[in-house]
């Protein structure tokens, strides 16, 4: 957990709003040290050997049943390798898979609390770790927001708990998809759907050692009148133990 | 790594002890050394080398096993087909097994060409003959005339001492000896060689894909790669070389359509061959055309679903081969990315302004100082020193 980006985001492990769906996007960088934060915060204590840098330990969690690794991975590969041909036949629309893993979250989710020496958990939490990963795989974008969709529906209405997804495009802003499937396109339909956005890109300057990039974060909060949205600027550096965060053109490196 | 991981974690309601710490130390004797191997010191992770010094050092010490190295070939092919021979040679000096696909050319062709390693202790490997001692008359050598008392000592090493090295040294004037060569245990995939069966139903890839993937999966099973083996036996590393993939020559239209049929073909292919690398130990080279791929956000996918990836920029054929500034050089390297296994921050390079050269016996990668040499002829005409120090920094 990077104590810097929980004060940015007033939010502690002990108190944090429920019911929100953050949005982690970049463009020409990488933001998945961001999941690790989200993940190390969500549990207080890929990602195992970072994790016990960060004071956390995915294994223990993983015994007690906090943590639930679903590891697409693994389970493609029976998928791209057909052993049989009726496995073949089988093999089906993207959105019949989307169906699979939106059933597969949801087990998990009902799962937990009812077998005794399970310990109580709170309300649930789902980390996905790079959507964009299915738009190569020819996964429609429109799929891929359905299924975000049905996610938020029951994990962050029904259920009361966070979802943290993890988008990565690539190119200017201002180019045009043109098609239908593009991440462009696929950023901009979850950023609607979502309360909380992190874009993370690399600095308009060029590249730089000390700084790695800026982040931009967005909240969208919905007030009497309509939406209100509040946006910071921040500059990140990335090392070994964790993320710093400071406002632009304040780094250690330059002061 | 981007692997599409979902996770439900629950936070719980009480506060988790602090003190206790999840820090375990790995045990040596858990760790089995493969010969041509080695552990990285940033991460842990082991290494092998690329069979190029200065690529392992840009890549952070070496090849990670279970990683994918993308090479965005260059204009012509020649760079990174010397870089794939380079990968597979040394590959067969540390006694991994080789797997080579290739569609355009057939793989012995490949193999035949790999550049001989500068090494003059190479243990010759001759299965049939019995090993040489140091009472037997080597009457086919010349006699030596100084050194006469270690004249009927063994020319070869054991091979334990070759292997032992990281990262060997070749010779491009010259290909490997065939005794060397056919000691490695190697295998093909020549595309013509395998029929493409019409599938009726709609598949995510094409073909030629699934094909090589399907082969590859058989030989990792077969030869006991897989890290759900049992461990009581002697572990050894595949190395992978895929020429060209992407190409005309796979059945792909990537490099042939702006907007091609088989967009995600290639993109699936390499998922699934990441699933098979990082549940094996196994370690991949593939090459791609890029510069025929039209598609910028399709070559950042392409990139994204690989480790690293470098691409090569070769001077031939283009106005730069008779600038004087780049002259030293053969071509532009530029790193397009790093991974970061097992650690939040990744080993980018310092500089970006990479340039290679192929000598004979080396495949160098310097920093460029063209633009410095531009800067410095500019700045002495103004004869200003304070300029030169806040530009020189902020090349950075």
């Amino acid at each position: 957990m990077f104590t810097e980006l929980s004060s940015i985001l007033n939010a502690t492990p002990d108190r944090f709003t429920q019911g929100e769906f953050i949005l982690v996007s970049d463009r020409q960088s990488d933001a998945s040290f961001l999941i690790h934060h989200f993940l190390s915060f969500y549990l207080r204590a890929h990602y195992s050997a970072i994790s016990q840098r960060l004071g956390v330990s995915l294994t223990q969690a993983r015994e007690k049943s906090q943590l639930i690794f679903l590891e697409g991975l693994k389970e493609s590969l029976s998928i791209l390798i057909p052993q049989t041909p009726q496995q073949e036949v089988k093999l089906c629309t993207s959105s019949e898979i989307l169906l699979l893993a939106y059933r597969g979250c949801m087990s998990m989710s009902s799962d937990g609390g009812g077998e005794e020496g399970v310990e109580e958990w709170g309300p649930p939490v789902l980390l996905v770790d790079d959507v964009s990963v299915l738009l190569s795989l020819g996964v429609s974008a429109g799929a891929v927001l359905d299924f975000s969709h049905y996610c938020r529906a029951t994990v962050c209405s029904q259920l009361q708990g966070n979802i943290v997804t993890l988008v990565r495009c690539h190119g200017e802003e201002a180019e045009d998809d043109g098609s239908d499937g593009g991440s462009e396109w696929l950023l901009k339909g979850l950023a609607h759907q979502c309360s909380l956005t992190l874009h993370v890109q690399g600095l308009p300057t060029g590249y730089c050692r000390d700084i790695h990039g800026q982040v931009e974060v967005c909240w969208r909060r919905r007030r009497g009148d309509g939406q209100h949205t509040q946006k910071k600027l921040f500059q990140y550096k990335v090392h070994n133990k964790g993320a710093s965060f400071f406002a632009p053109g304040t780094s250690s490196a330059v002061l | 790594m981007a692997a599409p991981v979902s996770s439900v974690g629950k936070p719980s309601a009480e506060r988790p002890p602090f003190s206790s710490t999840s820090f375990q130390k790995k045990t040596r004797s858990k760790l089995i050394s493969i010969p041509g191997t080695r552990p990285s010191v940033q991460n842990g992770q082991l290494l092998v080398s690329t069979g190029v010094t200065s690529l392992d050092y840009l890549l952070g010490g070496g090849l990670a096993v279970g990683t994918v190295l993308l090479i965005e070939e260059d204009r012509f092919d020649s760079y990174s087909r010397m870089i794939l021979k380079y990968f597979l040679a040394e590959g067969v000096v540390c006694r991994h097994e080789l797997f080579v696909a290739s569609a355009q050319d057939n793989p012995d062709d490949i193999l035949q060409e790999l550049p001989a390693p500068i090494l003059d202790d190479v243990a010759i490997h001759k299965p049939v003959e019995q090993p040489r001692l140091s009472c037997e008359p080597q009457d086919n050598l010349d006699a030596m005339k100084i050194a006469w008392r270690y004249q009927n000592l063994p020319k070869v090493q054991s091979a334990l001492a070759s292997s032992s090295r990281f990262g060997h040294y070749y010779d491009v004037s010259k290909t490997m000896e065939p005794e060397i060569r056919q000691a490695a245990k190697c295998h093909r995939f020549y595309l013509p060689e395998h029929p493409t069966q019409s599938s009726t139903t709609h598949s995510r890839m094409i073909e030629s894909y699934s094909a090589l993937l399907k082969s590859l999966q058989e030989v990792i099973h077969r030869e006991g790669f897989d890290l759900s083996t049992p461990m009581s036996m002697s572990r050894n590393i595949l190395r992978v070389g895929l020429h060209s993939l992407g190409s005309a020559l796979w059945n792909d239209d990537l490099s042939c359509h702006d907007d091609p049929m088989h967009s995600h073909a290639l993109t699936t292919f390499l998922y699934g061959l990441r699933a098979l690398l990082r549940s094996s130990l196994s370690v991949a080279v593939v090459t791609v055309p890029s510069h025929l791929i039209q598609d910028q956000a399709l070559m950042g996918n392409i990139t994204r679903l690989c480790d690293n990836a470098i691409a090569l920029e070769s001077f031939k054929g283009s106005e730069r081969e008779t600038n004087p500034l780049y002259k030293d050089y053969h071509g532009l390297l530029h790193v397009r990315q790093v991974p970061h296994l097992n650690c939040l921050a990744s080993q980018l390079p310092d500089h970006k302004d990479l340039a290679f050269k192929l000598k004979r016996k080396q495949f160098s990668i310097e920093v460029c100082c063209q633009r410095l040499h531009l800067l410095c002829a500019t700045l002495s005409r103004r004869r200003s020193s304070a300029n030169l120090c806040l530009l020189l920094s902020a090349i950075g």
